[in-house]
């Protein structure tokens, strides 16, 4: 976990308070951290050894900003440099001056090829084109059914191939439908294969020979490993691809496929997959993906969501609550309702670092009306100072609520390890983000909870 | 497809495959002529590289040092098998056999995260007990992604084997318990149970599948007898939350690892079967019907290192 890089740098410069300059030495130790959690974060063993370089020769010789601690110093240093290597936000599509559009899915099978064509179709008619899709993945089973099907939940034509079963037939077919059906994208779904099976990649070779594409786009899942950067070279070489797509962000993968791919292709990150739904495609933010590489977890997302859905001044009163440490069970009660509106839970603990422990067991939606059934039997002064709910009470507050003892003994210690956690976050530079989260890279300091 | 390759011809080529790669991997680290730190770390990054990870890497390579001590490691020549012998003591388990028992039905649960390689490995297995004899059904549960009970369908077909299903968005426990009844009743052997794939993290869809566990087991006593989690190969790190996760909504008796025709070594099984103790007994190794393999320890090390 990010934290634990933190702290562990943290304890390693600890020794060498006073240096004042970032040396060759006391930055080695450092550095060994940064890898291990660069390696448990699935980025490539070659990408991290170059980063690390990256990171070194930035570092040496380095004053200490007085501002700052050396360890969080070269923290800085590393997500500065992650952020910088991830690239930009870059959503755009390269548009034809004369439609059609062509854009090529490819990837791996199961990347998700074509819930994400379905996905930018819908993103693409939103902003007013109208695209159409093409299925030509007749490998799979029951993949163009699959892709039809979808289509037809959005109002979005399929063409299927016309009896046709050549993948390249298809394509060249699909033009003329895209031109009877005035569609001035055309979004190609091609079937999943191995980087390493020459005949079905000399097919998508073929294809974008005969129907040149403007954007090849390739498909990765976020939890991919070391084989990221293979299966993105040969990709690349072979077919030439102008943008990535990464699948399956919803979950607790730390991610570092982004920086694997994205160094070994140098192209940009478009778009990332957060859920089976088709409205779940969101543009690419480096930062965000920089700090859940480094297991901070995506709190920027999660700070938006709740923007969005909390209540404008309920979100005001919390933060000035945090601000001042005034946080009481009360207000656990409160957040723990507003929560609830926020949508499915696990989407969003998926967020919070190291929630993936919470998730599945600790808390669920049933857990969470226990939960307010426990506060709801509390005397209200016990509400504003938990540190008043001795055994006795406890015991009341069990019998009240309909739990058990130990249930009220797990909520304090959830709720005192929360209040910890917000304490952490609302160090002013956090706090920044938290009201403002347009700039998003401000400066390092107080970024990180340490 | 058009080239379709034989079980013979592709064993023989992933095997010379595993061959060359073992070779051409250790051998210019070992060639160096010497033991010592410069070797042990190129074997971590050998190991790395193949989604060990850094926990079991330095924990393999702590067995190494030991066998240093112990003088078994001696000289370059012996790396390759007291490397082989490491991993094979952390990942050999007792039953890493899938053995289908008369429960009448004995029945198989095959979960996982979207895309791993379920419906086709039903498609495999069914095909694999049929041709040994057996009345084996399949039952639709994945009900959600789209067409997924079209594609499941077509692997019926080819294994010959009928399905069960409901219609898309059906509740999926309802489908289940529907083809626990038709197994029973007329006499099947096996069933095999498709679900809809998930993230580990998403508590709804886990509640879910503790749901269809539930009803198997109801209308069975014993079942579901063997829950396979079905990982990519391709995974990194994060198929370890993925089988911790699943192993605590469900428990999961056996790991299907596919995609291994794939330049993806699947490495990062050795922590979870070193955590968990589950043993991986089945894997994948392509597209069509019979690329599906019984997990030998031995053959999966001599691939990690493969290049
Ligand atoms: N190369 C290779 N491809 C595989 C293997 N197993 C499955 N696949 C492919 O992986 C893709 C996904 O497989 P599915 O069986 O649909 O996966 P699933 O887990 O059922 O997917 P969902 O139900 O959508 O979650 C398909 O294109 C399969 O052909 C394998 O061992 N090797
Ligand atoms: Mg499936």
């Amino acid at each position: 976990m990010f934290e634990n890089l933190s702290s562990k740098l943290e304890v390693i410069f600890k020794k060498l308070r006073g240096y004042g300059v970032l040396n060759e030495n006391n930055i080695k130790e450092a550095l060994r951290e940064v890898r291990i959690a660069f390696l448990e974060a699935d980025v490539n063993l070659n990408v991290v050894k170059e980063f690390i370089e990256r990171v070194r020769i930035r570092a040496i010789g380095q004053d200490v900003l007085s501002s700052l601690t050396p360890g969080q110093q070269v923290v800085k240093i590393v997500h500065e440099e992650l952020v910088s290597m991830l690239g930009e936000t870059d959503d755009r599509i390269a548009f034809a001056a004369k439609p059609p559009t062509i854009i090529m899915m490819v990837g791996l099978q199961g990347s998700g090829k074509t819930t994400t064509s379905v996905k930018l179709a819908r993103k693409l008619l939103k902003e007013g084109h109208l695209p159409l899709l093409v299925a030509a993945d007749v490998y799979r089973p029951a993949a163009v059914d699959q892709l039809k099907v979808l289509g037809k939940e959005i109002g979005i034509p399929v063409f299927d191939g016309d009896g046709t079963t050549v993948p390249l037939e298809i394509c060249k077919k699909s033009l003329h439908y895209a031109l009877e059906k005035e569609c001035q994208t055309i979004i190609i779904d091609t079937a999943g294969r191995l980087h390493i099976d020459d005949e079905l990649m000399n097919e998508l070779i073929h294809i974008k020979d005969a129907i040149k594409p403007h954007e090849v786009l390739l498909i990765a899942d976020a939890m991919t490993g070391q084989d990221a950067v293979t299966m993105a070279r040969v990709f690349h070489e072979r077919l030439g691809i102008d943008g990535v797509i990464l699948t399956k962000m919803d979950g607790d993968a730390r991610g570092g496929a982004a920086l694997s791919i994205r160094s070994v292709t140098g192209k940009a990150i478009k778009f990332i997959g957060v859920g089976e739904k088709i409205d779940q495609l969101e543009n690419f933010y480096p930062d965000r993906i920089a700090s859940r590489i480094l297991g901070m977890g995506d709190i920027l997302s999660l700070i938006e969501k709740a923007q969005t859905s909390f209540d404008e001044n309920a979100l005001k009163k919390m933060q000035k609550k945090i601000k001042g440490d005034s946080f009481t069970l009360k207000d656990f009660r409160e957040q723990l309702i507003q929560i609830r509106k926020l949508g499915p839970l696990d989407q969003i603990l998926g967020m919070i670092p190291g929630a993936g422990k919470l998730t599945g067991k600790e808390i669920n939606g049933k857990e969470l009306i226990r939960t307010v059934a426990i506060i709801d039997s509390m005397t209200e002064k016990e509400r504003i100072n938990h540190a008043l709910i001795n055994g006795n009470r406890k015991r009341r507050i069990a019998k009240g609520s309909g739990t058990e003892v130990w249930e009220v003994n797990t909520l304090l210690k959830q709720f005192v390890r929360m209040k910890k956690m917000m304490k952490q976050l609302s160090k002013p530079g956090f706090m920044k983000r938290f009201e403002a989260p347009a700039q998003l890279m401000g400066g390092g300091r107080g970024f990180f909870p340490f | 497809m058009n080239e379709k390759r034989g079980v013979f011809e592709r064993l023989k080529f992933g095997l010379s495959k595993t061959r060359t790669g073992f070779i051409t991997g250790l051998t210019r680290i070992i060639g160096r002529g010497k033991i010592d730190e410069e070797l042990f770390e190129e074997l971590e990054e050998l190991l790395i590289t193949a989604d060990v990870g850094v926990h079991s890497a330095s924990k393999i390579l702590s067995g190494l040092r030991e066998d240093v001590k112990i003088n078994k490691l001696k000289e370059p020549g012996d790396v390759e098998q007291c490397l082989k012998d490491r991993i094979l003591k952390i990942i050999k388990q007792d039953n890493y056999s899938l053995s289908i028992k008369d429960y009448n039905p004995f029945v198989i649960m095959v979960i996982g995260v979207n895309g791993s390689g379920k419906t086709t490995t039903i498609g495999k297995l069914a095909s694999k007990y049929r041709r040994e004899g057996k009345k084996v059904l399949i039952a639709a549960g994945d009900t959600f992604r789209a067409a997924a009970i079209e594609q499941l369908e077509i692997w019926g077909n080819r294994s010959g084997c009928p399905v069960i299903k409901h219609q898309s968005g059906a509740d999926p426990s309802a489908v289940i318990y529907d083809a626990i009844q038709s197994a029973k009743h007329r006499g099947y052997d096996l069933m095999i149970a498709d679900t809809a794939g998930r993230l580990h993290t998403k508590v709804n869809l886990m509640e879910e599948m503790k749901k269809i566990k539930r009803v198997m087991n109801r209308e069975i006593s014993g079942a579901p007898h063997e829950i396979l989690l079905v990982l990519d190969a391709t995974t990194g790190q994060n198929a370890i939350s993925q089988a911790k996760l699943f192993n605590e909504a469900v428990g999961i008796t056996g790991i299907a690892l596919t995609k291994l025709d794939g330049t993806a070594k699947g490495g990062v099984v050795i922590s979870i079967i070193d955590e968990l103790k589950i043993p991986v007994k089945l894997i994948g190794i392509g597209e069509e019907i019979d690329d599906l393999k019984e997990f030998e320890p031995e053959e999966f090390v001599e691939a990690l290192f493969e290049r």
